[in-house]
């Protein structure tokens, strides 16, 4: 038996641009080492954050990784965009097929899994359990697992960069072309088991939130008292729960496919490769509401906060973004409407997709009445919200064309569907997460980002959004389709000239990001967040100290309004100083977490390069870990009531100054 | 302001890309054929419909805005958060929408179905599609040739095609006749289409098939009479070798960027083979052959009895 199973020397791409992200890559890497060994921060870096059970801390290293993972995937999307520029009239560009059909599996995972649900994530840790008044999660440690267990994903994903190879299947890995017979290399395997790890985390996720908002809320808050992007975030978990189940299946058959000699999917021996693809989208499709109901709550903040108004129609947001989720599950056959059903299924699947847009509709409507008679203030996170509001209109009407299925058969698969899914994606979620980020971050860290570089950021991601990606509706009406390696029509170069500089002018944008952050840092003593209410807030994570308490609230505050904070304040209720406090019961940090995490990428690398002795020792260690951290007894401490006194004392100081 | 100006601008560019895009040659919005035509019709129709709205709640955003912006002095109700008309308003108005959008969809995905036959006073010619990594090929059961990379119909003339694949699920598609449809292997599909002019129209993979799939191409020449056409077939006839069984193994073996090449005759049935070596494991299924389905067993060729299946039985009974 080989010890290293398929792996050997041949595994290394030898291709100059892998070969020198590698080399940046190692560089920064060995640098960061000896910085972190210099300034002696390395048992800090695990104790305060690595082993954290604080869904604050957690939520912030969530967004690190987004963000290290939209670096990676916004690279691979300027490759794209540059191989498109230079590969047409028939010329080959620089990116040969079988590297350039890696690069776009992997922008999409990457984008999708590992850079907006992250983000997605990180914001709900943050903010979540601030907005119902809990000191943390239902199951901290779960949470501390869940995170490891999308870093690992992450890491297998990466690591296929430098060892083997990637998937070249498309993101949505459908068989037949994902079985072995058309993909005999480890690519898909990478794909199967980072999604499988990941996936896991992310359902425990969903679990661990549900059970917060039920049984952690502050007293006197009823469900209908939730604010909105705990609402939203809720409605998200409960499609976590009951569609990431349905990928975890459908990547096991495809396992057991590709391992075990199955036939679920394949061509031959009763196989049907048309089963996967139903239940790859049955979860898909109700995947892009996760990402997107959340950004919805974050837009719901911010235009109630930014408007220094009550949000209109509470109620009908919260009945809207449940039925959009409910809806989310019977439309997903709208992705293949042409596989030749009957016109009764297309037209029954086409007529449920478009209804989707009447509580989207509804939605929108909500915010321009939000805006009614309000005061906006055109802060950087309003001005996300804005552009939000006029860019996801267009992608929300391509998308009904989209559900038409007479229109779909013209359109399906073209460039206008990538114009059409970014539209939605970058117009929604990801201008959501970004709003999120401006107005939560003088929140989780104390101080502001830089304004002027924060408005860049938003033109420069708004107008290189336009030109990157209203190009694109105009070749899918050409009939350019997805996936092409090169082009040969001259009436088509114009739009992807576009496109590409398009590209570049979101570089910029994400750039600026960048800079926001490192200007925020530099000048971190003179924007101070001091009072922990930097723009007027609604909702109860503007009470506390910025950061806020490691315990978050020393007395769980009593709700009586939606606007819990507003309520507060108008009554003179809020900032209150008490004469004694309990002492507060919180959970210790964990090793297990890491631990874990480290045993299932171990075990999806071996499992990709079928070493089995690898993958079973792993195994057994994740059972024997958990087994570990399952009995273990010093799980949690209680905060006495002098030191809750003196952090009390101190921020109600500051606030006072303030 | 500067939001306003720089919105002004882009309704500006994108007025001016409509304008290009009406001049432009090819693709789906510069159809040559009936189906594509009535495709063009209801995409114009669907968003002329949806502008309705989307307009408003564009300009909306931006008026909002701008007129209450901190500053202006413009009236402020802090706690002004529900009206039961507005409320009422904001959900009928989509309703409406939707509801006469579902109604064209309902009608429109009816009278678009692919698997429905074009009514013509012509008589339609039938090609069977098959994708193959990474070529199109395409039998003329009726004529007995077979072609890659290259179809050819008359104009005014239905063509109706049965497609399926001999590996990788691809997608019949020529953007200017209107709809595609999956190719998969083991399974039948059929589309119908027709050129309303003659023409030499691009044909495509629109679903990602590996490697090769970006020199999947084709070229659809509809001819002007039927007597082009039968010159057509008479050069594929005059040029062509034989697509026997065995011509058909070495046929299926991946290549890119694949010539154009004619077969003059064409083993009887490969088309159906071709599905069969698949469908044989589906088990106990035998729908496929009945004519309701509307595939005939071409005369001549006896159902194989699922080979795989009952050898896998057959070895089994050997063993006990």
């Amino acid at each position: 038996m080989n010890l290293l199973g398929k792996l050997s020397w041949d595994a290394i791409p030898y291709d100059p641009i892998v070969l020198g992200t590698l080399a940046v890559v190692a560089v920064g890497g060995a640098a960061l080492f000896v910085f972190m060994t210099l300034a002696k921060k390395w048992g800090w870096l695990w104790r305060e954050w690595l082993t954290s059970v604080d869904h604050k801390r957690l939520g912030i290293m969530y967004i690190i990784l987004a963000f290290v993972m939209l670096i990676r995937g916004f690279a691979d999307a300027i490759m794209m965009r540059t191989q498109l520029a230079v590969a047409t009239n028939g010329s080959e560009g620089y990116l040969p097929p079988e590297h350039y059909d890696q690069i776009f599996t992997a922008h999409g995972v990457i984008m999708i899994i590992f850079m907006a649900m992250p983000f997605m994530i990180g914001l709900m840790n943050i903010i979540l359990p601030l907005q119902i008044g809990a000191r943390d999660v239902a199951f901290p440690f779960l949470n501390n697992l869940s995170f490891w267990l999308a870093v690992s994903g992450a890491l297998l994903v990466n690591i296929s960069l430098g060892l083997g190879e990637f998937a070249m299947t498309g993101w949505v890995a459908y068989p037949p072309l994902s079985g072995l017979e058309f993909s005999p290399g480890v690519g898909v395997d990478y794909y199967i088991w980072a999604l499988q790890i990941s996936g896991i985390g992310t359902t425990l996720t969903g679990v661990n939130f549900l059970v917060t908002v039920l049984k952690m809320r502050a007293p006197g808050m009823k469900l209908m008292d939730m604010p909105i992007f705990t609402w939203t975030c809720t409605w998200a978990n409960v499609l976590i729960v009951a569609s990431f189940p349905i990928l975890t299946a459908a990547l096991a058959m495809l396992t057991l496919d590709r391992y075990l000699d199955f036939h679920f999917f394949t061509n031959d021996a009763g196989g049907n490769s048309m089963m996967y693809i139903n239940l790859f989208w049955a979860w898909g499709h109700p995947e892009v509401y996760i990402l997107v109901l959340p950004a919805f709550g974050i837009f719901s903040e911010i235009v109630s906060t930014f408007t220094g108004k009550r949000l209109f129609g509470y109620k009908s947001m919260v009945y809207a973004s449940g039925a959009i989720s409910i809806l989310g599950f019977i439309v997903w056959l709208h992705h293949f409407f042409t596989m030749g059903a009957s016109a009764n299924v297309n037209a029954f699947f086409g007529i449920m997709t478009m209804i989707i847009a009447i509580p989207t509709g509804v939605k929108l409507f909500n915010w321009l009445f939000t805006m009614y008679k309000g005061r906006v203030r055109l802060e950087v996170p309003m001005l996300w919200t804005l552009g939000f509001m006029v860019i996801f209109t267009i992608g929300g009407m391509t998308g009904v064309l989209l559900a038409v299925p007479g229109a779909n058969y013209v359109l399906h698969n073209s460039l206008f569907l990538i114009a059409h899914f970014h539209n939605t994606i970058i117009g929604g979620a990801v201008f959501g997460y970004l709003a999120g980020f401006a107005f939560w971050f003088p929140k989780a860290m104390g101080f502001h980002l830089d304004p002027k570089y924060g408005k860049i950021s938003f033109w420069c991601w708004t107008i290189g959004f336009l030109l990157a990606f209203m190009p694109l509706y105009v070749l899918g009406f050409l009939g350019m389709t997805r996936r092409l390696n090169q082009t040969d029509n001259p009436d088509w170069n114009i739009w992807l000239y576009i496109a590409a500089v398009g590209a570049f002018v979101i570089a910029i944008g994400i750039a600026a990001q960048f800079i926001q952050l490192f200007l925020g840092f530099k000048n971190k003593d003179k924007n101070l967040d001091k009072t922990g209410d930097p723009w007027n807030g609604h909702t109860l994570e503007w009470s506390l100290a910025s950061p806020p308490q490691f315990y978050n609230f020393a007395k769980l505050p009593q709700v009586e309004d939606i606007d819990a904070f507003t309520d507060m304040k108008e009554k003179g209720t809020a900032y209150q100083r008490h004469e004694s406090y309990a002492p507060i019961h919180m959970p210790s940090n964990t090793n297990a977490g890491p631990i874990m995490g480290l045993l299932a990428t171990a075990m999806g690398f071996a499992l990709v390069w079928h070493i089995w002795w690898l993958a079973g020792a792993s195994f057994i260690g994740l059972i024997v870990a958990f087994i570990c951290r399952a009995y273990a007894s010093n799980t949690d401490y209680y905060v006495q009531p002098d030191e809750v006194a003196r952090i009390e004392n101190e921020h109600l100081d500051n606030v006072a100054k303030g | 302001m500067n939001l306003l100006l720089t919105r002004n601008l882009s309704k500006v560019a994108l007025a001016a890309l409509v304008a290009l895009l009406a001049g432009c040659q090819g693709g789906v919005l510069d159809p040559k054929g009936q189906i594509g035509v009535m495709e063009k019709e209801l995409i114009i129709t669907a968003t002329i419909l949806m502008l309705i709205v989307v307009v408003p709640v564009i300009l909306m955003t931006l008026y909002f805005a701008w007129k209450y912006r901190e500053g202006r002095g413009e009236a402020y109700e802090p706690k002004w958060s529900h009206s039961t008309k507005i409320e009422a308003v904001v959900w009928i108005i989509p309703i409406i929408i939707i509801a006469i959008l579902g109604v064209i969809t309902y009608k429109s995905t009816h009278a678009l179905s692919p698997y429905k036959p074009i009514e013509s006073e012509e008589e339609a010619i039938t090609v069977e599609v098959v994708s193959l990594n990474w070529k199109w090929l395409f039998i003329y059961p009726d004529l007995g040739i077979a072609t890659v990379n290259e179809l050819a119909f008359p104009a005014n003339v239905p063509v109706n095609f049965r497609i399926t694949s001999a590996g990788t699920m691809n997608s019949f598609f020529i953007p200017q006749l209107g709809s595609q449809i999956y190719s998969m292997a083991g399974m039948e599909t059929k589309l119908h289409l027709i050129a309303d002019e003659p023409g030499t129209f691009d044909g495509i993979s629109a679903n990602y098939s590996g490697h090769g799939f970006t020199g999947m191409k084709f070229e659809a020449i509809a001819t002007p009479t039927r007597e082009d056409f039968q010159e057509w077939v008479d050069g594929v006839k005059a040029s062509g070798e034989a697509l026997t069984t065995e011509r058909y193994e070495a046929l299926v073996e991946p290549t890119e960027y694949h010539p154009v090449e004619y077969f003059g005759t064409v083993k009887e049935g490969l088309f159906f083979d071709i599905i069969w070596e698949y469908m044989g494991d589906m088990g106990r299924i035998e729908f496929y052959g009945k004519p309701e389905y509307g595939a005939e067993l071409p005369e001549g060729v006896i159902l194989p009895k699922r080979e795989r299946t009952s050898t896998t039985h057959e070895s089994e009974e050997a063993s006990h």
